[in-house]
């Protein structure tokens, strides 16, 4: 942060006219914004810590959306407990996988830049608005992509103006997709889609679809290296939110932990989860 | 050639002050109360939209009477400001007393700069804490002077008949409800025996920062029937008292 020499605040904080905090970081302090270190060669993923499977599902009310909690570089387990999924304001969440240390910065960004609107603003942007948001910051970061630092969020809220819970995915290249009804990203996202798709069905409740969450998870571990299943020793579980009406809502540990405890007890009977109809 | 005539540097000034001081004296006063829960801020302000009382950061709040434009740019370079820090640092690293500082040096600059006229405006930066001995309020005027107010504050155009109000009638540890009406009652205080005016809740822009909020962001706006149903629920006695 630089000052005027009268110590008076400069000229950037005092310029009418834009809303986003990001352009004032721009304008203001640029090497606070993600994306203006890139490197010159390519990391190797072993080097830094990436995260993996977040999933999201829409229900009658809102929307749910969970995540594992395993760090990876290459083949060391960095953490095992680590979150990613967050609050992006009260009526919308993001998930990360991807590089973990840029993926936080830019969901820290994300926060400060939807947070910064609404109070200069008066006023919350659509959620189309901060799905779009997202997308441009993503944008910024392709060239970090391109070196092996790529950020893949998973974005979720409840419109207000619909009053229904929506789901977005993007590219690497800020391309915006809404889906319906489910989605994953991260390493174990195919695992978990598939397992999703056989359980996901129209008008679950809110503990029906945390549970097909957990499962999709349970599903995704199996399969993925890199995805952290149910740690059940250090009672280590998936960091589960809800957005609603009533806005975002981080489940209770001790509901999660329930929840999967229910889960891994009907495993132990059929590892393989639960079967779907053939028909 | 003409010899410019020569001011001295305080009659400078005080042209200065005097200009602003007319300014700020026009427009409605402002209360701060600080309540049991918190500090809540109470504006007389016909317009719905264009807020006098808005919310900088978790804990602080920012109230202004003036020139509009004058103390929208503050706001807005405030809400930058907290932002800038909260993202750079932490957001428990957001303080009021910092942003009481950067007002004041910029008020202090412009009022003193011969290049520009001073700004028609007068600050209140509030901090909501863990308890009430811990709230801040700090009270900037338009030469960038910062006074630290404790129970309540008062600015604006007909300030001493709202201090002298709350000084007869403010005791500590009032209820949210009697802290607005306390407010209203105050603003509405024509002095000297004059019945008070009426004041309505379309009348009134209410805010406060509640340090029992569950959220991370403590700062509120009252709407028309909360203020309403505060008005009828922390009438005073008859006798004021």
């Amino acid at each position: 942060m630089t000052s005027s020499p009268a110590g008076r605040l400069p000229e950037p904080f005092l310029v009418a006219g834009s809303s986003s905090f990001t352009d004032f970081l721009a304008n203001h302090a640029p090497e606070l914004l993600p994306g203006v270190r890139t490197p010159a060669v390519s990391i190797p993923p072993a080097a830094l810590p990436h995260g993996t499977t977040i999933v999201a599902a829409t229900f009658a009310e809102g929307v749910i959306m969970a995540g594992d909690r395993r760090a990876t570089m290459g083949n060391i387990i960095a953490q095992r407990d680590i979150e990613k999924v967050f609050p992006a304001d009260e009526y919308s969440c993001v998930g990360i996988a991807g590089s973990a240390g840029f993926a936080v910065e830019m969901v820290r960004l994300f926060q400060a830049e939807l947070e910064h609107y609404e109070k200069i603003e008066g006023t919350t942007l659509s959620l189309d608005g901060k799905a779009n948001r997202l997308s441009t910051m993503i944008r910024g970061n392709l060239a970090m992509a391109m070196q092996g630092l790529a950020v893949v969020p998973l974005f979720a809220g409840f419109d207000l103006e619909s009053g229904a819970g929506r789901i977005f995915s993007y590219d690497l290249a800020g391309g915006r997709y809404e889906e319906h009804s489910f989605h994953a990203v991260g390493s174990g996202s195919l695992f978990a889609r598939g397992s999703l798709k056989k359980l996901y069905r129209d008008g679950l409740d809110e503990r029906a679809c945390i549970t097909a969450t957990i499962q999709a998870l349970y599903d995704a571990a199996d399969d993925d290296s890199a995805t952290g299943g149910p740690d059940l020793t250090r009672r280590i579980f998936p960091v589960v939110v809800v957005v609603t009406d009533d806005g975002f809502r981080r489940i209770d540990d001790a509901e999660v932990a329930a929840v999967a405890d229910t889960v891994i007890e009907a495993r132990m009977a059929r590892p393989d989860g639960p079967a779907a109809p053939l028909i | 050639m003409t010899t410019p005539f020569y001011v001295s540097p305080e009659q400078l000034m005080r042209d200065r002050a005097d200009y602003a001081r007319k300014g700020i004296s026009r427009g409605r006063s402002l209360v701060a109360v600080q309540y049991a829960d918190g500090i809540v801020l109470v504006a007389e302000n016909l317009s719905p939209a264009l807020h006098k009382i808005s919310e900088i950061y978790d804990r602080i709040a920012f109230a202004a009477v003036g020139r509009y434009n004058e103390f929208e740019n503050l706001r807005i370079a405030g809400v930058r400001l907290a932002d800038l820090r909260g993202y750079s640092y932490d957001r428990r690293d957001v303080t009021g007393r910092g942003l009481a500082n950067a007002y004041a040096q910029t008020l202090g600059t412009i009022f003193s700069s011969g290049a520009e006229k001073p700004y028609e405006v007068e600050i209140f930066v509030a901090e909501v804490g863990g308890s009430p001995v811990e709230d801040e309020i700090y009270r900037l005027t338009y030469d960038g002077s910062v006074a630290d107010e404790h129970r309540f504050a008062v600015m604006g155009g007909s300030a001493e008949k709202a201090t002298a109000h709350l000084e007869a009638h403010y005791r500590d540890g009032l209820g949210l409800d009697e802290a607005v009406a306390l407010a209203v009652a105050a603003l509405a205080d024509e002095g000297d025996g004059t019945p008070a005016r009426e004041l309505g809740a379309e009348q009134i822009e209410a805010a406060l920062l509640d340090r029992t909020r569950p959220q991370q962001r403590k700062f509120r706006r009252l709407g028309d029937t909360a203020v309403t149903r505060a008005l009828r629920a922390g009438e005073p006695p008859a006798s004021g008292g």
